[in-house]
């Protein structure tokens, strides 16, 4: 793994990071020590049968959950500092979730700029931010509006505005699109490679939809369960940005099937 | 992504009628409720010391309303109610935002705020009465009592259903503590204590009546029993009446509240 000081220094570093659950009696091992770095820019995506503990390894990069062991570096500032969790490194992090999360009592709008908010920034700063963002994210004229009154996939795009709302440089997307329906996923995933070349936002998208991973990643790491762990890393070559179109070549085809084979094996 | 407008429409023009259809039926049922009660009392030869017409009644009411006494009576029951009302939810809803909190709070109380539930806490009038004498006091007293509980429980379902996901988010961009309460906590739970305050509002009435029943001299609810006991009974109706009437503008204050701090919630009602 990378120390933290050298030129190439990834945007995520995991040393000898492990997980484990449970009381002293009856411990799940979540994740088993896993060395990881993400380079700055690449969009890699964690896939895995339930239990592998992908939503943990996200979870632990993104400061939700501290690691039982090892170290996370994030754009090479320390993660966890005495069990403190380190503001420096969770501004470089922006979370998105299989829910939208947003909160029903604020406009669309507020629910973008809330972070903004949290830190501060001032009224006008916070309106004009969210009005760019939610261009950028293509729900522009509804920033007025209440988040019941946007459809899932919308309410999915203001979500991702909000965890773009302070810049971070990585994007966390735990299952982000899971709870769409097929045809409204696959629009969000275009979009998603589209909002990513635009903002060359790193990003770590955690999914158990093979094509969705083949279609959205640089890079694909397989978790295998108990313990979760990474089983294999298969680079995805395709140029960007890629069409619908791409997921009915050969080329496609051999990867989800290699992937699918090895998924077989292990869950 | 595009809207959809027409789902939208349809929803609207039931707003609509949703909000048209009780202007007109209240007035109907009520008109053919006072005609039933009207024919019966002239028909069936009922004694007016029993159940007066509903034309005495009102003529009653509207004496009433002429006589600065029944004002002085009718503005004891308010204040008495709304004091009860304010001490029930300054300390139902923070000792509920403290329980739903602290886990060993809630375990250590919890037989007390059980115990002050089931007992019947109207038969304790009297005691209250004994205690903190025939003035205003023991009525606030009561009212509050009364009132206290479901601000509580309210309060507390409210904080404990906050969303996990939500509360993700806030943890995701490490927000304060006070942020959390400010931004999530009170919000989330908002409109529960509403819920709460909606139904203590009107047990605060009901206890400040119930006060003024069986102790002292001022308030609607002894202006109540003194007419009773004089026979009046037409205007021991409309003492009812403008009881009901108080309740009613308390319960929609405590509605218009709703909608103005929670415009966002479903139990705002529709928007228009």
């Amino acid at each position: 793994m990378q120390a933290a000081h050298t030129e190439t220094q990834p945007a995520i570093a995991f040393q000898a990071v492990e997980k484990w659950y449970g009381t002293r009696d009856e411990p799940v091992h979540a994740l088993a020590a896993t060395d990881l770095a993400v380079a700055d820019g690449e969009f890699l995506v964690l896939l895995g049968p339930s239990g592998c503990g992908k939503t943990t390894l996200l979870r632990m990069i993104g400061g939700l959950i501290a690691p039982t062991s090892g170290e996370i570096a994030i754009e090479g500032h320390s993660l966890w500092r005495n069990g403190q969790r380190q503001a420096e490194a969770l501004s470089d992090l922006g979370m998105v979730f299989q829910e939208a999360n947003l909160f029903p009592w604020l406009s669309i709008e507020q629910n973008i700029a809330l972070p903004l908010e949290l830190k501060g920034a001032p009224k006008a700063d916070r309106a004009a931010r969210a009005q760019a963002l939610a261009k950028l994210v293509g729900i522009q004229g509804f920033e007025k509006r209440w988040p019941r009154e946007l459809s899932g996939g919308m309410r999915q795009r203001a979500a991702i505005a909000r965890a773009l709302s302070y810049d971070p440089r990585i994007l966390l997307m735990d299952e982000p699109f899971g709870a769409l329906d097929a045809m409204t996923r696959e629009a969000m995933n275009i979009e998603l490679q589209r909002i990513w070349m635009e903002t060359r936002k790193t990003i770590v998208l955690v999914t158990h939809s093979i094509a969705e991973a083949v279609f959205l990643a640089d890079r694909i790491l397989l978790l295998s369960p108990r313990p979760g762990r990474v089983d294999m890393e298969v680079q995805v070559p395709f140029a960007r940005p890629r069409g619908p179109d791409l997921q009915s070549t050969p080329e496609f085809q051999a990867i989800v099937r290699q992937l699918r084979h090895r998924l077989n094996e292990i869950s | 992504m595009t809207a959809k407008p027409a789902p939208a429409q349809f929803a609207k023009r039931f707003v609509t009628m949703d909000g048209a259809l009780p202007w007109i039926t209240t007035p109907v049922l009520l008109a053919v409720l006072i005609l039933i009660w009207d024919s019966y009392v002239r028909y069936a030869g009922v004694s007016p010391l029993i159940l007066p017409r509903p034309g005495a009644v009102w003529t009653a009411w509207l004496e009433m309303l002429r006589d600065p006494r029944a004002w002085h009576h009718t503005w004891m029951t308010v204040y008495a109610t709304l004091s009860g009302f304010a001490y029930a939810s300054v300390i139902g809803v923070v000792l509920g935002v403290l329980i739903a909190r602290l886990r060993w709070l809630e375990l250590t109380l919890n037989p007390f705020i059980v115990a002050t539930q089931v007992i019947p806490k109207v038969a304790l009038v009297p005691l209250f009465v004994l205690w903190f004498g025939f003035g205003v006091t023991s009525k606030v007293i009561v009212a509050a009592v009364l009132a206290f509980f479901p601000i509580l429980t309210n309060t507390a379902m409210g904080v404990k259903s906050i969303d996990e996901g939500h509360r993700d988010v806030m943890v995701s961009l490490n927000a304060t503590r006070w942020q959390v309460f400010r931004r999530l906590e009170f919000p989330s739970a908002l409109p529960f204590i509403i819920t709460g305050l909606e139904i203590g509002i009107v047990l605060a009435i009901i206890g400040a009546v119930v006060g003024e029943y069986l102790g002292g001299n001022a308030g609607l609810g002894h202006l109540l029993i003194a007419r009773l006991n004089a026979f009046e009974t037409d205007q021991m109706f409309a003492v009812l009446i403008h009881m009901s009437l108080l309740g009613f503008i308390f319960y929609f204050a405590i509605g218009a509240l709703r909608k103005m701090l929670v415009p966002w919630h479903a139990s705002a009602g529709p928007r228009v």
